[in-house]
């Protein structure tokens, strides 16, 4: 394969980085600090965007910049699932910014400075991960992106994120300390490298199948942030962030890096070879049913809705895992699409939440009813939103759903198709009765006449309705993406 | 110029002397010349570290005499990073030290210099030498200058905490004063390189078994490994911060640089993993060490015990990775010397300039530290992350190391109890964050721009700029890491 030596995935990741001073010294002028961030935020899109070309030509870019032993360097290697990932990661980091001074200066919220500050950090890893060339850097942008998002999460200060900022660490750092670390540095141990290949890093016969099967394991579990039971609960209790948090880290970032990081070990550290070989992936698809269809259940049960939508993430992103772990060509492509289809669809839902708290101060399902006719914008793109979710046409979510469940069959898994049936029946059962009682329902205080809309400010509305747009575009047109796709797996 | 290698060590020396005198004089005087004295022994380990990379061992002789019967110093790799390490933190902190000094001792100032350079000058000695007898005295030397200074600090504790470093260092210096008896009576020579020469042929003696073992003994007591740890709490948290900042870091890590170079320059591998059967009981030692620390430590109320707890946990790091019997430990424990030494400074930096503001540190008093003292507080979170073993900070890539020395010699308790101490850390240091995040509470949901903000009231300058210039630097040695060990490290075992 063809690769280029280029320095632009480091500056796509150092840009959100150089620009914190910035933002820290105009602290003092809002106006003059947001437009800081949109200028970083352009510039990270645009490099993002520029390596595109390349990759789609079916080369790589690589950039090592510290050699720390033989086989494992700080160093970027950008194909085509890291930038399927980056793209969707800096248009939308754009998009949520804006949303984010609708949303922080609508509640005139304190310190945020320190949150935006955070913000472009979380980002800067993010697209670090994405670009990762070996574990041990995915590793060490993984961590910053923990360390990163905890005072987002916690960013109320008071005893309620104090104590969701605890399980959120105790989960997320417990894991990848206690799981990942040791796995990781036993791959390295054993094989020298940890250079992701399609082929994997395994001599044959270098890995029993117990030992690929715990350390499997301990990876699947260890990359917490992507939710899989029963490692989940911290997301859930990281909605007492405020909302661009939720939206753009708790549905598109900080839980896909978990998810990239699975998929990275599955097609870059094992091997779909290895693992077809020694049958792990059904027992992975297993784990991710699991959690799939319980954490279906437990949406139903929630009436706020920021944690209805946080469990339906949880069970969203093992679509994903279940995808990859069908380690068949359709599967593949499936899951790792869903990174992106799932991305607009959720990240325009958790918008629709925070717009109706904004304008409302509502957070519970059980009060919005009626709240349709007075925001119908909102309420139209939470419509989009959750179909795309559902996995309905025309989102680019059905896509997705399609390719798994075709994924299922031609790996002969049709028990594994049940549940992907199974749980989109549950989708449309916690989101379509939110959308029909907001505009057929009755609200407390409406009275018979007209209802006065209602919609919150601009700069709520016009990224949700902007996210719902790009998720029926991305239905008609997923051809970017599955090209990028197919080349980062080799499957053409 | 050829007299480097002795420069760094008499520049001090003569500082001290002069800072001696000039405290009579004019005390003012004290702090110029110890800066002055620091700056050419710093200057100077530079220089020499470039001749060693550049062109192997130097063999340094005092006054021209030849060894046996001189003494001699001998510079190789190790103990060029190693002296540069002391050196630079000695000189950097001296910077810092300003302030604390003027807040803490003004009226003994001149004293204090005075120690703080005779210290320093025992450090480096120890590691410059290539005497075994030489070592002894300037063990003696940096404990007596540091028993001085504990005693110069906490008014009520200081003391006490003092005579209890006293009895202890000195027992420890006792056994290892016997064990190099033992080695002068069977080999007639105390020169390093001397005695590495004939001991092989005197493989099972018994005497050179009980040398060796007295000598570790010794030195673990010196270095308060795990359970010979119990001076090291109190005296380093009693003793004026200005100098707790730089023993902290450096005094057990020059130690660890002693047995590291007993074990592979005198007694050598050979001797140690092949005739002896030891190895894995010290390897249990430094697992509990690890874990010991790290539960004593959680057990602590007071930030700058905290802190000497885990000093105890990270010296079984070092240790169980020398006594690995591999090249991967090993390479993790010496890159471990370098790396926990600049994050204990970096550490005790951000401790020395919250004891400046806030006067004492236990747990409570560090509420809404962040939003009074954020610099501070950055240089501090850095340093925890560090120790913690987050990369990109250099706390991880030792621990990489240790690890996979771990695993090769199939030591999966040790391993285990690497990972467990960075949990424990974790722990530990979100405890302190937290505290210093959330509290005081504010009422309800904190809303406004600007109202919440907190008057930001910094340590002095010179205290920061050094704070942030030590917490940047632990994210550049980790990324340089792999330099690190390919240019110092690994050509040093070989």
């Amino acid at each position: 394969m063809e690769t280029i030596v280029s320095v632009k995935p480091l500056l796509a990741v150092l840009v959100t980085l150089f620009v914190i001073p910035i933002l820290v010294s105009s602290s003092s002028k809002p106006n003059v600090r947001e437009s800081w961030i949109f200028i970083a935020g352009t510039i990270k899109l645009l490099l993002v965007l520029s390596m595109l070309p390349v990759i789609l030509e079916g080369k790589q870019i690589v950039l090592t910049l510290f050699e720390i032993a033989p086989g494992a360097a700080i160093a970027f290697r950008v194909d085509g699932l890291g930038m399927l990932f980056a793209i969707v990661a800096a248009s939308l980091y754009l998009v949520t910014s804006v949303y984010s001074i609708g949303y922080m200066r609508g509640l005139d919220e304190h310190g945020q400075t320190r949150f935006v500050s955070f913000f472009a950090l979380a980002i800067s890893a993010t697209i670090g991960a994405a670009f990762s060339a070996n574990l041990m850097t995915l590793y060490l942008f993984y961590e910053v992106l923990s360390l990163a998002t905890y005072p987002l999460v916690t960013h109320h200060q008071d005893a309620n994120s104090r104590l969701s900022g605890r399980r959120y660490l105790t989960f997320i750092l417990g894991t990848s300390i206690g799981l990942v670390l040791p796995a990781m540095i036993y791959c390295y141990s054993v094989t020298g490298t940890l250079e992701f290949s399609t082929a994997g890093i395994f001599a044959a016969g270098e890995l029993s199948k117990p030992a690929a099967t715990v350390l499997l394991l301990m990876f699947v579990f260890g990359f917490a942030k992507a939710g899989i039971m029963p490692f989940h609960t911290w997301l859930p209790a990281a909605m007492v962030a405020p909302t661009p948090v939720s939206a753009l880290l708790h549905a598109v970032a900080v839980v896909k890096v978990g998810v990239f990081s699975i998929v990275r070990i599955i097609t870059g550290i094992f091997g779909v070879e290895l693992l077809s070989e020694f049958n792990l992936g059904v027992m992975v698809m297993t784990i991710a049913s699991v959690t799939i269809l319980v954490s279906s259940c437990i949406a139903l049960s929630q009436d706020e809705l920021k944690r209805r939508l946080a469990f339906s993430t949880i069970s969203q992103l093992s679509y994903i895992v279940f995808g990859v772990a069908l380690l068949t060509p359709q599967g593949l492509l499936g899951g790792v699409i869903h990174i992106a289809m799932h991305a607009f669809g959720k990240i325009t839902l958790f918008f629709c939440a925070g717009a109706i708290f904004v304008a409302t101060g509502k957070k519970y399902i059980s009060q919005m009813s009626g709240l349709g006719k007075k925001m119908p914008f909102t309420f139209a793109a939470f419509f989009i939103g959750a179909l795309g979710v559902i996995g309905l046409p025309p989102s680019g979510g059905f896509y997705s759903k399609w390719n798994l469940i075709l994924g299922t069959l031609e790996a002969q898994q049709t028990i594994f198709m049940l549940v992907l049936l199974l749980s989109s029946f549950l989708n449309a059962f916690y989101f379509l009765p939110i959308i029909y009682k907001g505009f057929f329902g009755k609200s407390e205080e409406e009275g018979d006449g007209p209802v006065k809309i209602q919609e919150a400010n601009l700069c709520l509305l016009i990224p949700l309705m902007f996210t719902a747009f790009i998720s029926i575009v991305l239905f008609f047109y997923p051809t970017v993406f599955v090209k990028l796709i197919n080349i980062g797996l080799g499957l053409l | 110029m050829d007299n480097y290698p002795a420069l760094i060590v008499v520049a001090p020396l003569l500082a001290a002397l002069f800072a001696g005198i000039a405290a009579w004089i004019e005390e003012r005087l004290s702090y110029p010349i110890a800066v002055i004295g620091l700056a050419i022994s710093t200057f100077s380990a530079i220089m020499t570290l470039m001749t060693v990379i550049a062109s192997g061992t130097i063999h340094y002789r005092m006054a021209g005499w030849a060894p046996p019967m001189g003494i001699e110093y001998r510079i190789d790799l190790l103990n060029a990073m190693v002296l540069l390490l002391v050196s630079g933190i000695a000189f950097l902190n001296l910077i810092a030290s300003y302030k604390s000094v003027e807040q803490e001792t003004s009226d003994r100032a001149g004293s204090f210099y005075t120690i703080y350079l005779l210290f320093v000058t025992g450090l480096l000695g120890v590691t410059a030498t290539g005497d075994l007898f030489n070592l002894y005295v300037l063990i003696e030397i940096t404990s007596l200058t540091s028993y001085a200074m504990v005693a110069l600090g906490d008014k009520d504790r200081g003391p006490l905490a003092s005579l209890n470093y006293v009895f202890i260092g000195v027992i420890g210096a006792s056994f290892y004063l016997l064990g190099v008896g033992y080695l002068y009576l069977i080999t007639g020579s105390l020169n390093m390189m001397d005695v590495a020469g004939i001991l092989p042929a005197l493989k099972g003696s018994s005497t050179v078994l009980v040398a060796f073992i007295l000598c570790m003994i010794g030195v673990w007591i010196k270095m308060a490994l795990f359970p010979m740890h119990v001076w090291l709490p109190n005296a380093y948290s009693y003793s004026p911060v200005a100098f707790a900042r730089m023993v902290a870091p450096l005094m057990t890590k020059v130690m660890v640089y002693v047995m590291i170079r007993l074990m592979v320059t005198v007694f050598g591998f050979e001797y140690i993993f092949e005739t002896l059967n030891i190895a894995d009981a010290v390897v249990w030692l430094a697992t509990l060490a690890i874990l010991a620390g790290g539960v004593m430590a959680l057990a602590q109320k007071n930030l700058k015990k905290m802190l000497t707890y885990i000093i105890v946990c990270e010296i079984g790091y070092m240790v169980g990775g020398a006594w690995m019997g591999n090249q991967l430990g090993m390479t993790g424990a010496i890159l471990h010397i370098l790396n926990d030494a600049i994050m204990t400074f970096a550490l005790f930096l951000a401790v020395g300039n919250m004891v400046y503001k806030l006067k004492k540190v236990d747990l409570t008093d560090l509420k809404g530290l962040f939003g009074k003292m954020p610099w501070t507080m950055t240089g501090f979170v850095l340093a925890a992350f560090s120790i913690i073993g987050v990369p990109p900070t250099c706390g991880f890539f030792s621990k990489w190391y240790l690890i996979l020395g771990a695993l090769e010699k199939g030591a999966y308790h040790f391993a285990a109890a690497l990972i467990i101490s960075s949990l424990i850390c974790a722990v530990l240091f979100f405890k302190v964050f937290e505290i210093c995040f959330f509290e005081p509470m504010s009422e309800g949901h904190g809303h406004g721009e600007s109202h919440s903000q907190v008057a930001i009231e910094e340590a002095p300058i010179s205290m920061l700029i050094i704070t942030g210039f030590v917490s940047l630097s632990l994210i550049v040695v980790g990324l340089y890491s792999g330099t690190i060990v390919n240019t110092i490290i690994l050509p040093f075992l070989k």
